[in-house]
């Protein structure tokens, strides 16, 4: 091992990094793109994940937050929204909204937060209440569909699923309701 | 010579005799005696718990008891508290108020848990009981405070209104509005559930103002401290009372309000809210410390020395909630100055930090275990303990009855050896020989199941995470917990081979729940063949169990016992394994 330190490896080693930066300074930055909100992990997953990430701490990195284990810690849901947010706000906190379909008597709930935007939810929406929304245009809303995306904005007015961009919809949608296409009509005729 | 016996006596004796009788053991213990006592017991039978509302349908309780006044109903199984259970799964009370809108035009209390409560359920009961006088709706969700409207319109006889821990739609809040001016019998309210839009502080005001015999009052968080001198000055006869946010800024008279309101309140032995509290307006509630028998801070972000100061002043604790700021500096004093204290409860600040933010061990909880012979009931959040302390635990407070420690870490072995903390949770069974409920956490072997089935008699809730090795722990506390009525598992590596053998036990219990264990599909379907009278119900959100294989593991398991049958009111994602659905599949 004395070797290395003669042969100076650390001048011809290949490494990520700026040369004349070290590798503690790199670890050092924390790895905020390795944050998941994966609650949803599955335990088997989230176990192996919460062994290697305390494995691989070193002193110098900043810890990986643990993948969440849904129900654990046995903590009701309206006594994790009272404690007081740390560093990170939101990181942890989802958006959580009900969904609700014509038809079907049973509400479910999604969160927001795990879709990166429409067509992600749409899809969700399809499999979680098993219907077709169809062809989506600004123009004429959702067409050749039964059932249609609407939600319920902060001012309390119903609005097609689509009409807003994606970060303004997360940001204002209280509740969501799939429609029959007959009632829908009237909804997001904006032009 | 007439022979006569004792089932001559006149029927009117024995209902007389039988309306001593409260608690339900001993009411049913006594329908089963004879034929005649089974009459006479039911006809004058008041009151009713159902422990799980799928057990027994409403048409069969109205058919056995014609008369019922008070009924309680507990719907979704109890990890629905941390969303184990995802919505839509039931525990549906509309068709027991439908069924006894017609039965019992007489009913008077309505105490509901977990379930799902419509609005049309709360019209139809505000319109079907007019002498309703306690409804309790716990946990509950579903409904509005447009539901709320219609109750408090017509039932003119209502003393008690709980909707602790409900999640109720905000609407308006002019609800309040509608009870008319001449209601004047509330006793205990509580809205500490409710948003922002869901109280017209005025009218709360005016209802407060005119209900002479109001003695518990838990308001919610939106209420301004700056109001609570005024409602406080109104109810001064009141014995428990929640406030709202406790945070403003400092102004003296707002401050010398609240401290004389307090004062006033010569029989104030409960306090809760406190949400957002500032240490500043602490001292407001000294006059009335030394009184407090019950104490509620767990919303409160007070940290020590004011958080420990306020504990100090007092003495006649009996229950304490509070969040784990209070460290174990704080619990030492806690056991050194509350020597009545029964149940004590400590929640993370912070259950999702990799670090700890507080300086809260197993230490706070031995010491309170010293200082406080009563100590019944505890429930304690921590990131470390040990099997010494849990053995020291246990000899200091043979009379727990409840205890459930989470470590927040699932499988975090004893800090200071290492092992597994089978010996220390051991200890806790073996000397408490009254506890009927427990929780487990941290590192288990199937050695502690083993002293569980062995010890635990009179245990009846159990509740597991992340524990045990084999399906052997399964089976000791399945043959050997001989009170056990509800076991609630996680994340577990139990499989078939227990659960088939000690299919019977199941029929003893009320429920138990399995998921993100190893039970596979083949032998659900083998339970629901072999018991007819439980029912085996699979959730998975993954798709119908049909397209799987007999192999595959179940997501989630909720085995029940019931004589209704099985359910039909269950979402796409929940299948009952009855013997119609093994034999079509087979």
């Amino acid at each position: 091992m004395a070797f290395e330190k003669d042969l100076n490896l650390d001048a011809t080693e290949l490494r990520l990094g700026l040369p004349g930066t070290s590798d503690e300074s790199a670890k050092n930055q924390t790895p905020a793109t390795l944050r998941s909100n994966n609650k949803r992990a599955l335990p088997e997953e989230s176990m192996s994940s919460n062994a290697t990430a305390s494995k691989n701490c070193d002193q110098e990195t900043a810890p990986l937050p643990k993948a969440q284990v849904v129900g654990w810690p046995p903590i009701r849901s309206y006594r994790k929204n009272n404690l007081q947010p740390k560093k990170s706000e939101g990181e942890i906190s989802g958006i959580y909204v009900k969904v609700s379909m014509d038809g079907a008597p049973y509400l479910r709930k999604i969160d927001l937060k795990v879709f990166k935007g429409y067509p992600e939810l749409l899809k969700a929406l399809e499999d979680m209440f098993k219907f077709k929304a169809g062809e989506y245009s600004e123009r004429e809303g959702y067409n050749g569909s039964e059932f249609v995306p609407t939600y319920e904005d902060k001012d309390g007015d119903w609005m097609l699923v689509g009409d807003v961009p994606w970060e303004m919809f997360t940001n204002s949608c209280k509740k969501l309701r799939i429609m029959k296409g007959s009632e829908a009509r009237g909804l997001g005729c904006v032009v | 010579m007439q022979k006569k016996t004792a089932y001559s006596f006149p029927e009117e004796i024995l209902e007389h005799v039988f309306s001593f009788i409260l608690s339900d053991k001993d009411r049913n213990a006594a329908s089963v005696v004879c034929k005649s006592w089974y009459e006479i017991e039911r006809w004058c039978r008041r009151k009713i718990f159902v422990g799980n509302c799928y057990a027994v349908s409403p048409t069969m309780v109205i058919r056995r008891f014609p008369d019922i006044r008070s009924i309680e109903l507990k719907g979704k199984p109890h990890f629905a508290d941390f969303n184990l259970v995802p919505d839509g799964w039931g525990g549906y009370v509309l068709p027991w108020i439908s069924k006894m809108a017609g039965a019992y035009p007489w009913l008077e209390e309505i105490r509901l848990k977990r379930m799902v409560v419509t609005d049309e359920s709360l019209e139809l009961v505000a319109k079907s009981f007019t002498n309703l006088q306690v409804l309790v709706l716990f946990s509950c969700e579903g409904f509005s405070t447009d539901g709320l409207a219609a109750i408090a319109a017509s039932c003119k006889n209502l003393r008690e209104l709980d909707l602790r821990d409900s999640e109720v739609d905000d609407l308006s809040g002019h609800w309040l509005n509608h009870f008319p001016d001449t209601y004047t019998s509330l006793v205990s309210l509580n809205i500490s559930c409710l948003g922002s839009d869901d109280v017209s502080f005025s009218a709360l005001e005016r209802l407060v103002g005119r209900c002479p015999n109001l003695r518990r009052l838990l308001l919610n968080r939106e209420v301004p401290l700056d109001k609570i001198a005024n409602l406080l000055s109104r109810a001064p006869q009141l014995i428990e009372f929640g406030t709202g946010t406790y945070a403003a800024e400092l102004r003296s008279d707002v401050y010398s309000n609240l401290a004389e309101a307090f004062c006033n309140c010569k029989e104030l032995k409960s306090l809760s809210g406190f949400w957002d509290a500032v240490p500043a307006y602490l001292p407001v509630i000294y006059s009335v410390c030394s009184r407090l028998t019950s104490l509620n801070l767990s919303y409160a972000p007070i940290q020590n020395p004011d958080l420990t100061k306020l504990v100090s002043q007092c003495p006649s604790l009996q229950r304490m909630l509070v969040l784990d700021y209070i460290e174990d500096s704080g619990l030492e004093v806690l056991a050194s100055s509350c020597k009545d204290l029964q149940e004590l409860r400590v929640f993370p600040s912070d259950p999702f930090g990799e670090e700890p933010n507080v300086s809260l061990t197993e230490k706070g909880l031995v010491a309170v275990s010293s200082g406080c012979p009563k100590l019944q009931s505890v429930l304690y959040f921590c990131r470390q303990m040990s099997n010494a302390a849990l053995v020291t635990i246990a000899q200091n407070c043979p009379n727990f009855t409840r205890f459930r420690l989470c470590l927040l870490d699932p499988k975090i072995a004893d800090y200071r050896t290492l092992q597994p903390l089978d010996v220390g949770f051991g200890a806790i069974v073996e000397h408490c020989k009254d506890l009927r409920r427990l929780s487990l956490s941290g590192l288990l072997t199937d050695c502690v199941f083993e002293y569980i089935g062995m010890h635990a008699k009179k245990l009846e809730m159990l509740s597991v995470a992340f524990a045990g090795e084999s399906d052997l722990a399964l089976h000791h506390v399945l043959s050997g917990c001989e009170s056990l009525r509800k076991l609630e598992i996680m994340n577990c590596p139990f499989g078939d081979k227990a659960l088939l053998a000690n299919a019977a036990k199941l029929e003893t219990m009320r429920s138990l729940w399995m998921s993100s264990c190893s039970v596979s599909l083949g032998a659900c379907k083998m339970l629901g063949q072999k018991m007819p009278r439980l029912n085996i119900e699979v959730m998975d959100e993954k798709g119908p169990p049909d397209s799987r294989a007999e192999s595959d593991p179940v997501d989630k398991l909720y085995i029940y016992r019931s004589v209704a049958g099985p359910r039909f009111d269950m979402p796409p994602f929940v299948w009952t394994m009855d013997e119609d659905f093994a034999s079509e599949l087979s």
